[in-house]
């Protein structure tokens, strides 16, 4: 009887981790009597295959791919997706080609209050070095709010080459950008995306961190055209990237990047690069 | 008692805690509220940067009614120069208590019997350094000199710990971002919190260190084939804060492992921390998710600090009650109780000699 109690309450004592093996503790370490399990690999470990955990981060850099990639597609000055949940994801690999996750996400639009259901396949190339992930993704309403007339509005603003555009650090140190600013700095989140859709992996996960420069060039085939320095961070190396953006935006044609390079990390003590 | 509390809000209330702080001004803010404070607020200077500033610490607490020994809560921000929300999370953390100590029976109570020590900027040279143009702000490391061969600055303070030293999620190119130094504690910042919480392990029951971005509470270890112990409590306290830090504004935070939810590393001073035995340890990383990054507006840093306050209270509150209130233990600790419970039957029955 008294042994029937004790076992429930005495297995509490291992954490609920599956395969842990024997008490060691870490070499160099002299832990004063702590106890450290050390447990085998297990797949999560290594690789993340079938039902993944949504709070892990496997299905959480796949996801941000797919943000990318709405951006590509949607994004304009008046709107951008965030990436909101995600709901469920998948991956296995894809012989010969890589691994492919499925995911159902929610993103949230710019300004709006409400967030949107996607599906997503994303495909990251195996083999070959440095090969893009390829995406589809479907939203339920990924154009929700009307933003027409504002990109109107912006784009007749500035077509007329008179003043053109320039601006720097967007945000700037204190996290700031000016209120008439802010649509060149969502622009150039859209024109990072392809970078980032173009540079990301299972071992990455990317974000815009500033706009170090923009600047407006002469509007060529109706398209508003932008030099611009953005600076990327990447969170796994924690790095912060610099490339250079060539690229247009038009309403009916959104934003389509002409050049990209990227910038080399530059250290001090060396002398600075011209990037005129 | 008016007197006194006029003046501890004046040493803080003239201060706007919803803007970033220069490291003068930050200094300055320390001995303004240690001057008007001194019945609860103390500083030590623990340590030098390698550019040979000041680490300081301000310990508030109260003195125990009992002469009873306090029990330590160690709370740092501003190991990434960068995150400039941690450093602002520290002063506001402070001010909170500073200003509702008085009124608040719990809080005095929990002053009476743990010190906790607030460190607002660890790495002093780095954070000055995102100060200097625009073009530094988003510095990360230390601003120790380049090794011989190198031109790169600084060391990536949060690998630098003795703990699993070296070993993943580190580079060993001195250029690198994630860069751990050329041996554990070789940095003089890592090894100023080393010697100073080393020499209280036995007295210190929680470890906060506070980073940006990325809403996640973090729990050791860094190794992904590395567990605490005490692992399942660890998430069931640390789940506890981040449902009380969403109520505040609807806010999400990510609870679990670094291998599990960001990415493995080793070196860090929560895994050390954890090592030396101290029960709690968690890596707060703040807002935001993405949006702003590093450079999260002024206009945040107060809903930001409202939510993370409550997290360390519930975190700190936790502890303490498991300390020193432990007939009235939070569920967390369900486990503990059903065996204080059973053990208590136990002995009744072995007594009376009735069959259980």
């Amino acid at each position: 009887m008294f042994y029937l109690c004790l076992k429930p309450l005495l297995s509490r004592d291992k954490p609920t981790r599956d395969k842990s093996s024997t008490l060691l503790t870490p070499e160099g370490q002299s832990p004063s009597g702590q106890e450290v399990i050390v447990q085998e690999k297990t797949e999560e470990n290594v690789m993340a295959t079938g039902e993944l955990n949504i709070n892990h981060y496997p299905a959480r850099r796949a996801a941000q791919v797919v943000q990318h990639y709405l951006n590509t597609r949607y994004g304009s000055p008046y709107r951008l997706l965030q990436l909101h949940k995600v709901h469920r994801g998948n991956a296995e690999d894809v012989a010969d080609s890589g691994r492919k996750y499925e995911l159902e996400i929610s993103v949230q639009e710019l300004n709006g209050n409400t967030t949107d259901k996607c599906s997503a396949e994303i495909l990251f190339p195996r083999g070959e070095q440095q090969r893009s992930p390829q995406v589809q993704a479907s939203c339920e309403e990924p154009l929700k709010i009307n933003t027409k007339a504002q990109e109107e509005a912006l784009y007749q603003q500035y077509k007329m080459n008179s003043g053109l555009l320039s601006a720097q650090h967007l945000p700037d140190s204190y996290g700031h950008i000016e209120p008439d600013m802010k649509p060149f700095w969502h622009l150039s989140i859209v024109a990072a995306s392809f970078v980032m859709l173009n540079e990301s992996s299972e071992n990455t996960l990317y974000n815009m961190a500033q706009v170090a420069n923009i600047t407006q060039l002469a509007t060529e085939n109706d398209q508003l055209k932008f030099d611009s320095h953005i600076l990327l961070h990447e969170m796994v190396s924690q790095e912060i990237i610099h490339w250079k953006l060539l690229f247009t935006w038009s309403p009916p044609d959104g934003v389509k990047v002409l050049q990209m390079e990227q910038l080399p990390h530059r250290h001090e003590g060396e002398k600075p690069l011209n990037t005129n | 008692l008016i007197h006194s509390l006029v003046e501890s809000l004046e040493s803080t209330q003239g201060y706007d805690y919803s803007k970033y702080h220069s490291m003068d001004e930050i200094y300055r803010w320390m001995e303004d509220v240690k001057q008007g404070n001194p019945e609860l607020v103390s500083s030590a200077v623990y340590g030098h940067t390698y550019e040979e500033r000041n680490i300081t610490l301000l310990k508030l607490g109260l003195e125990n009614p009992e002469g009873r020994e306090k029990k330590v809560i160690w709370v740092d921000c501003g190991i990434h120069a960068r995150e400039w929300i941690a450093p602002a999370f520290c002063q506001w953390f402070v001010k909170e208590i500073v200003n509702s100590y008085k009124t608040n029976k719990k809080l005095e109570q929990m002053l009476q019997n743990l010190d906790i020590y607030v460190t607002p900027v660890i790495n002093v040279d780095g954070y000055i350094f995102t100060w200097a143009n625009d073009s530094t702000r988003l510095w990360r490391k230390s601003r120790s000199t380049p090794p011989p061969g190198s031109s790169c600055y600084g060391v990536d303070l949060n690998r630098n710990f003795n703990a699993n030293w070296g070993t993943v999620g580190v580079s060993f190119d001195s250029c690198a971002n994630t860069y751990c130094g050329k041996s554990p504690g070789s940095e003089p910042e890592a090894q100023a919190v080393m010697d100073f919480v080393g020499k209280m392990v036995n007295q210190t029951l929680c470890f906060l260190t506070i980073h940006s971005a990325g809403q996640l509470i973090l729990l050791p270890y860094g190794h992904p084939e590395i567990s605490a112990p005490n692992y399942d409590e660890l998430v069931s306290v640390g789940e506890a804060a981040a449902a009380k830090m969403k109520k505040v504004h609807g806010m999400g935070y990510t609870v679990g492992t670094s291998p599990q939810i960001l990415y493995p590393n080793s070196g860090s001073s929560r895994d050390w921390a954890r090592l030396i035995g101290i029960p709690f340890s968690y890596t707060f990383e703040l807002r935001d998710k993405g949006e702003f990054s590093h450079l999260l507006p002024e206009e945040q840093i107060q809903p930001a600090c409202e939510e993370a306050y409550a997290g360390a209270l519930s975190i700190i509150t936790y502890v303490h009650e498991k300390t020193f209130n432990s007939g009235t233990l939070p569920n967390a600790s369900v486990f503990g109780v059903a065996i204080m419970i059973w053990s208590s039957v136990m002995a009744v029955s072995l007594t009376t000699g009735v069959m259980v």
